[in-house]
């Protein structure tokens, strides 16, 4: 094993990263912008490193930045966490160029699954099922009319991500809007244009599986999580086992990650997103996260395996330290945002008060305290709660006690609207999908 | 007169709206982005945009005016 890594990253997930290096006795280097000193993760590090303003192109996502700090500091391996250079293939090439070791992915995997239609293309080759779609971009507002796919269609930007440059047209004059929208959007967000179009299947639910690609080549899948819960096509509660997947579906999504993997020489941790038809039991592959990702947590709940050592581990050339991948029990993950809880409107500002509730049950990865600033530059997350039961309903009365038991002051947080949410008889019943939340503001 | 204000502190990153303009209710007068997120800002008057505020780039506070429709 390495004797160092430098994390990559901020906020809650740097803290988290740190938390497993530490505790296999590594050191753990932090990296920090002007706007982060104060942050729990900088202090908790063995040791931490300005790297720059707190504009993100300026900060973390400035390479050279990044590797001047690991040369500074020693650092023998970087891990990204997720977002900023995370699935960036050049900077996964070049930490391994200065000598470095990469805890991510082949670099050659990250480019064959950041771009979609690479990425189906090859998911078909290798007996994966994906969405009705165009195979290649798409030139222009009628060519995408001539595709007929029928509606809805969903249009989205072949280099997007997280949400952003997709949208969902149900006739024609929308499809028009929505094709130039986001090609105009898709320029200037990831410098392609390239828009693909995609069958869009309504009350559908967004499940995905947990991958690692071990150190001998094999791939093993851990379990799904369902994120169906979501505002503007990005994640706000995940949970695991889900409820619109039986166990014969589940089988074959399993199998489907793994053959995947497979395909791509995958090592490390990564995920493979699916869409699911609840009703008819059928799947379609989405795309592949070629990192840790946000939710990882509702997975280490309930199979008791920590990712992030599995990660250091698998980087490290080392045989995994874990027999059986048989989940127990039913974990559920918060997305605890700094927004308006009604519109979900962003809301940084001053935390005057952070009280987490706590438990065996409850586990809460923050990247936050009392006194600290929530600025306007890096996404709105600013701690998952995430919860643990022997089933649902046991894990939902465990919920509404910790949403109650969280208290944060000075900004606004979408926690009223996880009690709102833990009230819903939708969500409750389990049978919901990507529409719950736009229902629930309608 | 109704005078359009910034609901958070974001960053203006898109002015879609020219001022002189006739605008309706609802229309997308600039684009706000705030936390990886893009937000945009709504006339929330028909008439004429007689005052634009902002422009791409700045960096605006909660309750900073953006724009005055007549």
């Amino acid at each position: 094993m390495f004797e160092s890594v430098l994390v990559a990253n901020r906020g809650e997930i740097a803290r988290r990263v740190i938390r497993t290096v530490r505790a296999l006795g590594i050191k753990a280097i932090a990296v920090y912008s002007e706007a982060d000193a104060d942050l729990p993760y900088v202090a908790e590090a063995d040791e931490a490193v300005l790297i720059g303003p707190a504009q993100p192109a300026k900060s973390y996502l400035d390479v050279d930045a990044v590797m001047e700090a690991a040369r500074r500091t020693n650092a023998r391996a970087i891990h990204p966490g997720y977002g900023f250079l995370a699935e960036n293939a050049a900077f996964a090439r070049r930490v391994n160029d200065d000598g470095l070791i990469w805890i991510g992915p082949p670099a050659d995997a990250i480019t064959a699954m950041g771009d979609k239609i690479s990425a189906r293309n090859l998911m078909e080759q290798a007996g994966v099922p994906v969405a009705a779609g165009t195979r290649e971009p798409v030139p222009d507002a009628d060519a995408a009319v001539a595709a007929g796919l029928g509606y809805p269609v969903m249009v989205k930007a072949s280099g997007g991500g997280g949400g952003i440059g997709m949208s969902v047209a149900y006739d024609e004059a929308g499809l028009r809007k929505a094709f130039e929208t986001a090609r105009t959007r898709a320029e200037r967000f990831f410098g392609n244009s390239d828009i693909l179009l995609e069958r869009f299947v309504e009350r559908a639910r967004h499940v995905e599986i947990q991958i690692l690609g071990l150190a001998d080549g094999t791939v093993v899948a851990l379990g799904e999580r369902d994120c169906s819960v979501q505002r503007r096509h990005q994640k706000v509660v995940e949970e695991t086992p889900s409820t619109g997947v039986g166990p014969e579906l589940r089988a074959r999504m399993l199998a489907a990650a793994v053959r995947a993997g497979e395909a791509v020489g995958y090592r490390g941790a990564g995920t493979v997103e699916c869409l699911v038809d609840p009703v008819a039991q059928e799947f379609v592959f989405l795309e592949m996260n070629t990192r840790l990702q946000v939710e990882h947590p509702v997975t280490e709940l309930v199979t008791g395996i920590d990712l992030v050592e599995q990660q250091l581990l698998i980087a490290a050339g080392e045989p995994v330290t874990f027999t059986t991948a048989a989940p127990r029990g039913h974990a559920i993950e918060f997305r605890v945002y700094a927004e308006d809880p009604k519109r979900f409107l962003p809301s940084p500002g001053d935390i005057t008060v952070w009280e987490e509730p706590s438990g065996d049950v409850i586990r809460v990865d923050s990247g936050y305290q009392a006194g600290n600033k929530v600025t306007p530059f890096y996404d709105p997350l600013l701690a998952k709660l995430c919860v643990y039961g022997a089933d649902r309903a046991q894990a939902l009365a465990t919920a509404r006690t910790a949403v109650e038991g969280f208290r944060i002051e000075g900004l606004k947080t979408n926690l009223p609207f996880f009690a709102e949410l833990l009230a819903n008889p939708e969500f409750v019943s389990g049978d919901y999908d990507t529409g719950l939340v736009e229902r629930m503001r309608a | 007169m109704s005078e359009v204000r910034a609901e958070m502190v974001a960053n203006v990153w898109k002015v879609v709206a020219a001022e002189g303009d006739t605008v309706e209710e609802g229309d997308t007068l600039v684009i706000l982005e705030s936390m990886k997120m893009e937000i945009p800002v709504l006339a929330e008057d028909s008439g004429t945009l007689v005052s634009l505020k902002v422009a791409e780039g700045d960096v605006i506070q909660e309750g900073d005016l953006i724009a005055v429709i007549e």
